[in-house]
């Protein structure tokens, strides 16, 4: 039972951060109807992003207090990545929008060599490591000699998921930017000749996609301590994946699918076998987009002619 | 806004074309600056103690963003001349750059030229280099371009025929080379040892025959799915086979992978040094590149044996189901094809030549890991085909010439380490060459590189299609 309740607080700690990133997938491909491959690439650089201006804002401008370190190294994170992703799709997706249905794809499988390797060249392929932060834990039972713990980490992860999950909540559903964004996702054409900018509203909806991975890979950094240029790719996968088995399009599956994602790793890894946690979440990916296409909290998709 | 409410509004002057220039370039430094600053300005590395610091690279992002200002700077001041109100995309008007001409040769008289140009190249680069300067460029440009183009075709079938997005197809491949490996290690010298010699090419046909049951295999659970659900789900498959063979150490041996797996005969003759070895035979002097050049040869005709059968397939009733299914499967289904059927065929088929490919690959290197059949594999040859235009085997060719030959000529230019300094190293921008290549084409030429299809059913004449008029199947 100890072990059980361990692995949900894992869990849920880990299913915060796909959840993050799987929000970034469900927008975009709610309003362009593009699987946004690069995603977790976008995701993974936001880790190196972090790690570099966390070690300047601590090493070099001497702030002391973790907490406020990290709270600037968030927002600079959230920029950067923000900066890199409308670039991408300045530059990768938008002018190919309209063309060939493939194109976009292909193209965001380039950027995501792109992304990966620009990373390898520019900060070198081994692993990256930061000295541990936050480390102080709650013990919240020490039943049968197994402790069950509540790191600060955990708790910071899920306040900071919990905290931005409300703001974005509150952005697409009650401002009039995130009216354009649920407009241009049922009728693109149609909010256009109601006078919404398209290309400016998709353009935002990247931006807030990978500020939210950025806030992922933040609390990446700061849970694992390590990064290295292709752990983009994996996490990438799973938080599509979390997309998908939510519903891709709907924001709540987003999270809920991450959470599902998150506690289903955890715990196969604790009862089954750690070395197959990676083939239960890719076969989870299958068996849901071959069973229920559209999801826990997605609406079905109508074939027409 | 406020201009059209405001009588005394005066039409300002347009900016003139170099202060224009200037105003887009400064804004891209200024984004490059944001873009690449934070990871070239500053460099994490290990110090003595192995902690973690960072370095400082101020120099060399202010050279990117210099660049980027020119290269936009120059770029604008061409557009304004060349073009100055909105008119063709960028694509289009890069495109206009290749004369007709020229597209027209490419068209019509490459594939006899390329064929002749295939079977001299192996004597020409023999007859160029000598003997051991020839093995590098056989190997590496020859056989390695081969084995993609090889791969590129086996897909097409999937991906440009039937218009089924496959982002897996490196698991097809995985099952060959294995599926060779394995019994040419384990089965056949502890059943019929005498057989060791023919090893390859009793393992050929069964590889094929394996991976394209795989493909029925993993085909039939997503026979519903279309375009980037399917993609997704090819992908996961890919993934799962990978990961099988590197946690299965029992049966493949894990990240070790299988090593000494027996190289192809001539045919009964194997290549060493032995009294009956191939070079004794025939009168030669023993050296490793008879093995080479006959390699590539096996690779030639089995590149050549998948498109002559994809082309044959074209116009047998299975070769127009399919591309009936990439045009509208809701048609296809109203019109009596049977679906299921026809993706299971596609599947299977163009599996199998990837299953035949995997098997020569394994038989090439003598060493395989799960290492080789990533993902990166499968968008590597799904770029290919899509860069080539689906459907071209013309185009993927160049396609395949393009990429795999123009990233292997990225580890020839060892020259550039004079002027970059003795630490740079070219082949590690390979894939970061790669990628950027992929995405500018798809921005220059979203459709590929030949994207006109020739209708293999026709009225009174048979005329090209042109790429609007080309569907590109719902998956």
């Amino acid at each position: 039972m100890e072990v059980f309740f361990q692995q949900l607080i894992n869990g849920v700690t880990l299913g915060s951060i796909y959840g993050l990133i799987a929000i970034g997938y469900t927008m975009v491909f709610g309003i362009i109807g593009m699987v946004n491959f690069s995603h977790g690439d976008v995701f993974m650089v936001s880790t190196f992003i972090a790690l570099i201006a966390l070690m300047i804002v601590t090493t070099w401008l001497g702030v002391g207090s973790i907490l406020i370190a990290l709270m600037i190294v968030l927002i600079i994170a959230m920029i950067f990545t923000s900066l890199i992703s409308w670039t991408i799709e300045r530059v990768a997706y938008r002018p190919l929008r309209g063309s060939f249905r493939l194109a976009p794809l292909i193209s965001a499988i380039g950027m995501s060599i792109v992304l990966s390797n620009f990373v390898q060249v520019s900060q070198g392929p081994r692993n990256k490591a930061i000295d541990p932060i936050l480390n102080n834990v709650f013990v919240l039972s020490a039943a049968g000699g197994y402790q069950v713990t509540l790191s600060y980490k955990q708790i910071l992860i899920v306040v900071v998921t919990a905290a931005l999950l409300a703001i974005f909540w509150w952005v697409v559903a009650k401002t009039p930017l995130g009216r354009a964004q649920r407009a241009c996702e049922q009728d693109r054409k149609m909010a256009a000749l109601l006078g919404v900018d398209v290309d400016r509203t998709i353009s935002i909806t990247f931006v807030m996609g990978a500020a939210l991975a950025a806030v992922a890979g933040t609390l990446y950094l700061v849970y694992y301590g390590v990064v290295n240029f292709h752990d983009g790719f994996t996490p990438g996968v799973k938080a599509f994946t979390a997309a998908v088995l939510g519903g891709i399009g709907s924001l709540p599956g987003a999270v809920l699918g991450g959470l599902l994602i998150g506690l289903i790793e955890v715990f196969w890894s604790a009862y089954f076998s750690v070395e197959y946690k990676d083939v239960a979440a890719f076969s989870i990916l299958a068996i849901v987009l071959i069973f229920m296409p559209q999801g826990i909290l997605g609406r079905p998709d109508v074939e027409k002619v | 806004m406020t201009s059209a409410t405001d009588p005394n509004f005066a039409r300002p002057e347009p900016p003139s074309p170099v202060a224009r220039a200037a105003r887009e370039a400064l804004f891209a430094a200024i984004i490059a600056l944001g873009v690449f600053g934070p990871l070239l300005a500053f460099r994490t590395t290990q110090d003595m103690q192995n902690r973690l610091i960072v370095e400082t690279r101020y120099g060399l992002i202010a050279i990117v963003v210099l660049l980027v200002f020119a290269g936009r700077f120059l770029l604008s001041l061409w557009f304004a001349r060349a073009r100055p109100e909105a008119g063709p995309t960028l694509g289009a008007r890069l495109s206009g750059l290749v004369p007709r001409s020229v597209r027209d040769v490419v068209r019509s008289g490459l594939p006899p030229a390329a064929l002749v140009a295939l079977f001299v190249y192996p004597m020409m680069i023999m007859s160029l280099t000598g003997g051991s300067g020839a093995l590098k460029w056989i190997d590496n440009f020859g056989i390695q371009i081969l084995i993609y183009v090889m791969l590129a075709w086996g897909l097409n079938i999937v991906v440009g025929l039937a218009g089924l997005l496959d982002l897996g197809y490196v698991a097809f491949y995985a099952v060959g080379a294995y599926a060779y490996a394995l019994i040419a290690t384990k089965v056949i010298p502890a059943t019929f040892p005498g057989l060791g010699v023919w090893a390859f090419w009793i393992c050929l046909p069964i590889s094929g025959i394996l991976a394209a049951f795989w493909g029925v295999l993993l085909g039939f659970p997503v026979l519903r799915l279309r375009g980037d659900y399917l993609a997704i789900v090819t992908l996961a498959f890919g993934e799962i086979i990978r990961l099988v063979l590197i946690n299965w150490t029992a049966f493949s041996n894990g990240y070790e992978g299988i090593s000494t797996i027996p190289r192809p005969s001539f045919f009964g003759v194997p290549f060493n040094a032995s009294d009956t070895g191939f070079a004794a035979t025939f009168g030669l002097e023993f050296s490793p590149v008879y093995r080479t050049i006959f390699l590539y040869y096996v690779i030639v005709c089995l590149a050549l044996l998948t498109a002559w059968v994809s082309n044959r397939l074209r116009k047998l009733p299975v070769g127009r189901a399919w591309e009936a299914l990439r045009e509208d499967e809701i048609a296809c289904r109203s019109l009596g094809i049977n679906t299921v059927n026809t993706k299971l065929t596609a599947f299977a088929i163009g599996a199998m030549f990837g299953g035949f490919a995997g098997s020569f690959f394994a038989a090439r290197q003598g060493f395989i890991s799960p290492e080789s059949f990533t993902f990166m594999e499968s968008a590597v040859i799904l770029a290919i085909v899509v860069l080539g235009g689906m459907g071209s085997l013309v185009g993927t060719a160049l396609a395949a010439v393009a990429m795999i030959g123009g990233t292997e000529l990225l580890r020839e230019l060892d020259w550039l380490k004079a002027i970059f300094g003795r630490d740079f190293d070219p082949a590690q921008y390979r894939m970061l060459i790669f990628g950027l290549a992929m995405v500018a084409i798809m921005v220059w030429k979203p459709r590929g590189f030949v994207s006109t299809r020739m209708p293999s059913a026709f009225l009174k004449n048979r005329r090209a299609v042109s790429a609007d008029h080309v569907k590109e199947g719902q998956g």
